[in-house]
């Protein structure tokens, strides 16, 4: 993961220290504002990959924080932090313009992953990909097939999606709830971990015949698909 | 003291006053139009009666001249009655007639005049008449009046009549006042006191009810009805703080006992990492506690539009039901799935996918084994189906397993209630009141059913509601 300029917009000196210390570890640079203002003001010069923003913030509301950002036509990804968690507040958050939501308390691993996440995502507007390539596995978009060593892997629809996601964030971490937001729609706990089942029943579909596993499963974070001949 | 000040200052009281008032007004109105009306008719006639009598008179004159005027005049005064005559030369000097005394100047006023006399009998002083003079050749005055003591009386009567009644409207204004400011009082006074007594912590006391349904019982009532409501509320809320104390302590000692286990000094890393690791988990697993908590507490104070759309529940079942599908088939259930499509309804679809999510973990966890006898095919089966049923959309959710025996049933949907047999599987007790408190808060309603053997949960949703009620339905008996 190529370093990625992050911009931490939190009130709180605890939490904004320890987010500041762990994406430098993760490998990145980071500038933090305490407040709206300040971090209106920071946000606006421009160059930053993603902005974490708190909901509640003082001088200026995380919220209206990103609205004016929009108007000024800063299309800066931003990572919206509450500690309101509820369904509702995501609907209230997305629509104010963020681009994802965490409720608090986080794992840091879903913050990371979720981070990155947003700093590759294809520009608004940007053609998708018809086809995604990873070492000797290809999925092609258009004609819903899947080969690995030119050998056809047949997948259910949501295995596709999967396997979808996945590659679009190839060498990434993508945590569960990412999966479960972005294949199934949904942002619900779903109490047992379904997505693991999900996620082994796609690995026997297209590791198990092949020497080197692609898709890993990193502890304490998620799942990550990577080239494993490499 | 105080209690005069209060009946004096109720709103009864005042009203009832202004009210007596102002009929006290319309009645004066009333009998003064009448008086007005009566004294005018006896003007009128009197005035008649002297025209008659001028005529008459005038003929006389004409026929016979001022003696003969003389002669008749005073013939007529002698008779009784309330005529009034006057024969005056041109000194003014009386020639004949039956009026003793007038005021200065009146007789040199031609037409007809209303003027105070005095008659020759003494016992009747301060008389007024209404009369008309007329100038006749050579001086001579005639006077022809009649008396105003019958117009005087019923005057009299009529001020003595408007004093009675506004006397009668003043007592009756005043105990009218009182009576209603009393009564009136009394039942507020008694509604304060209930107030008070709740507020003073007694939440099952109530406003009292008369039974005449007027207003203030209407008011009454529904104020029962919202007490109702707030103790049914308070209810839960203790219920959930009490489970809270008593179902957290649990994870949070084993959270604390893996803290602990790391810092220990001797362990080594690989133990220390661990312990830490178990540490996340525990409190993860509390966060999620929290988060079905906050969630029921949020369903069940009712519905925000923010998360509401239009959605087919259908399509939301049969996704769900594919979620879970490889965790059942981990299990050994096979989970069969009918869902129709186009069961449009109005809700928070994320809501509904957890309700609907939680009903079908909890079939795939207690639903699979520990059945008595194994069904025929060998292997557990789970129907979930999802169809139209009138007006609603009915969700089912049918397992094999144990079930629940039917008396634990109406326990089961309340928090934390984890019931035996349960105990040793993962999960919190939350996830069927999370699903009730869901369903209630668009206004559907879940049962837990026998599905001979196992157990069937049935969900029934309002279709196509235009906007699900704002808050759960208040409780059926509302206190009396």
């Amino acid at each position: 993961m190529s370093p990625m300029r992050i911009l931490i917009i939190e009130d709180d000196r605890d939490a904004a220290a320890y987010l500041v210390k762990a994406f430098r570890e993760a490998g990145h640079s980071v500038d933090h504002a305490a407040d709206g203002v300040g971090g209106y003001d920071l946000a606006q010069e421009g160059g930053y990959d993603v902005a974490i923003v708190d909901r509640m913030l003082p001088k200026m509301d995380g919220l209206a924080l990103i609205g004016a950002l929009r108007a000024q036509k800063i299309e800066t990804p931003a990572l919206i932090l509450s500690a309101l968690g509820q369904v509702d507040d995501r609907v209230k958050g997305l629509r104010a313009g963020g681009d994802d939501y965490l409720a608090k308390p986080y794992a840091f691993s879903e913050l990371l992953a979720r981070v990155e996440a947003l700093a590759r995502r294809r520009p608004k507007g940007a053609p998708e990909e018809t086809q995604y390539r990873l070492g000797d596995l290809t999925l092609d978009r258009l004609s819903h097939k899947v080969t690995r060593a030119g050998e056809e892997i047949a997948l259910q629809p949501r295995e596709f999606r999967l396997l979808e996601y996945l590659l679009q964030n190839a060498g990434k971490v993508v945590t569960r709830t990412m999966l479960l937001e972005r294949v199934w729609d949904y942002h619900f706990d779903p109490q047992t971990n379904v997505i693991d089942v999900h996620v082994s029943r796609l690995r026997a579909k297209i590791d198990r015949d092949f020497d080197a596993p692609m898709l890993h499963t990193v502890r304490g974070a998620g799942y990550m698909i990577r080239d494993g001949a490499r | 003291m105080t209690a005069l000040v209060k009946l004096f200052r109720a709103t009864a009281f005042k009203l009832t006053l202004a009210i007596l008032g102002l009929s006290a007004v319309g009645a004066a109105l009333v009998l003064g139009v009448v008086a007005w009306q009566v004294v005018t008719l006896i003007d009128d006639e009197t005035r008649q009666t002297i025209e008659a009598e001028a005529k008459g008179l005038a003929e006389q004159y004409d026929v016979g001249g001022v003696r003969r005027l003389g002669a008749i005049v005073e013939a007529r005064s002698r008779q009784p009655g309330s005529s009034l005559y006057l024969l005056t030369d041109s000194a003014g000097e009386p020639l004949a007639g039956n009026v003793a005394q007038l005021p200065p100047g009146v007789l040199d006023r031609a037409g007809v005049v209303d003027t105070p006399y005095e008659t020759s009998d003494e016992s009747a002083s301060g008389r007024r008449a209404l009369a008309r003079i007329f100038l006749l050749p050579g001086g001579f005055h005639l006077l022809v009046g009649r008396d105003l003591s019958d117009r005087a009386r019923i005057g009299a009567v009529m001020i003595r009549a408007m004093a009675v009644s506004l006397a009668f409207f003043a007592a009756l204004a005043a105990l009218g006042a009182l009576f209603v400011a009393r009564r009136v009082l009394r039942r507020i006074d008694a509604m304060n006191l209930s107030a008070r007594a709740i507020m003073a912590g007694d939440m099952t006391r109530r406003l009292p009810v008369s039974g005449s349904d007027d207003e203030l019982d209407r008011l009454a009532r529904g104020l029962n009805e919202m007490l109702a409501r707030i103790a049914d509320l308070m209810a839960g809320m203790r219920e959930v703080s009490d489970n809270i104390a008593h179902d957290l302590r649990t994870p949070l000692t084993r959270l604390r006992n893996h803290a602990e286990e790391a810092l220990r000094g001797d362990a080594d890393p690989a133990a220390t990492r661990a312990a830490l690791e178990r540490t996340i988990e525990e409190s993860d697993g509390l966060i999620r506690i929290f988060n079905a908590l906050l969630m029921i507490a949020r369903a069940e104070a009712g519905a925000d539009s923010a998360g509401m759309s239009a959605f087919d529940v259908g399509e939301t079942v049969a996704s769900v039901a594919e979620l879970y599908e490889p965790l059942a088939e981990e299990y050994g259930v096979a989970l069969e799935v009918e869902a129709a499509r186009g069961l449009t309804i109005v809700g928070n679809r994320e809501l509904i996918g957890q309700a609907v999510a939680n009903l079908i973990d909890n079939a795939v966890k207690y639903g699979a084994g520990e059945a008595k006898e194994p069904p025929a095919t060998g292997k557990a089966k789970i129907a979930v189906t999802a169809r139209r049923d009138g007006e609603n959309v009915r969700i089912e959710v049918a397992d094999h397993g144990p079930g629940i025996p039917a008396a634990d049933r109406a326990r089961a949907i309340d928090r934390f209630v984890r019931l035996e047999g349960a105990r040793s599987r993962p999960g919190s007790g939350l996830g069927l009141s999370l699903a009730a408190a869901v369903m209630r808060m668009h206004g559907g309603a879940v049962r837990l059913d026998d599905n001979a053997p196992g157990l069937k949960v049935a969900v029934t949703l309002p279709a196509g509601a235009p906007a699900p009620p704002a808050l759960p339905s208040p409780p059926a008996k509302a206190a009396a």
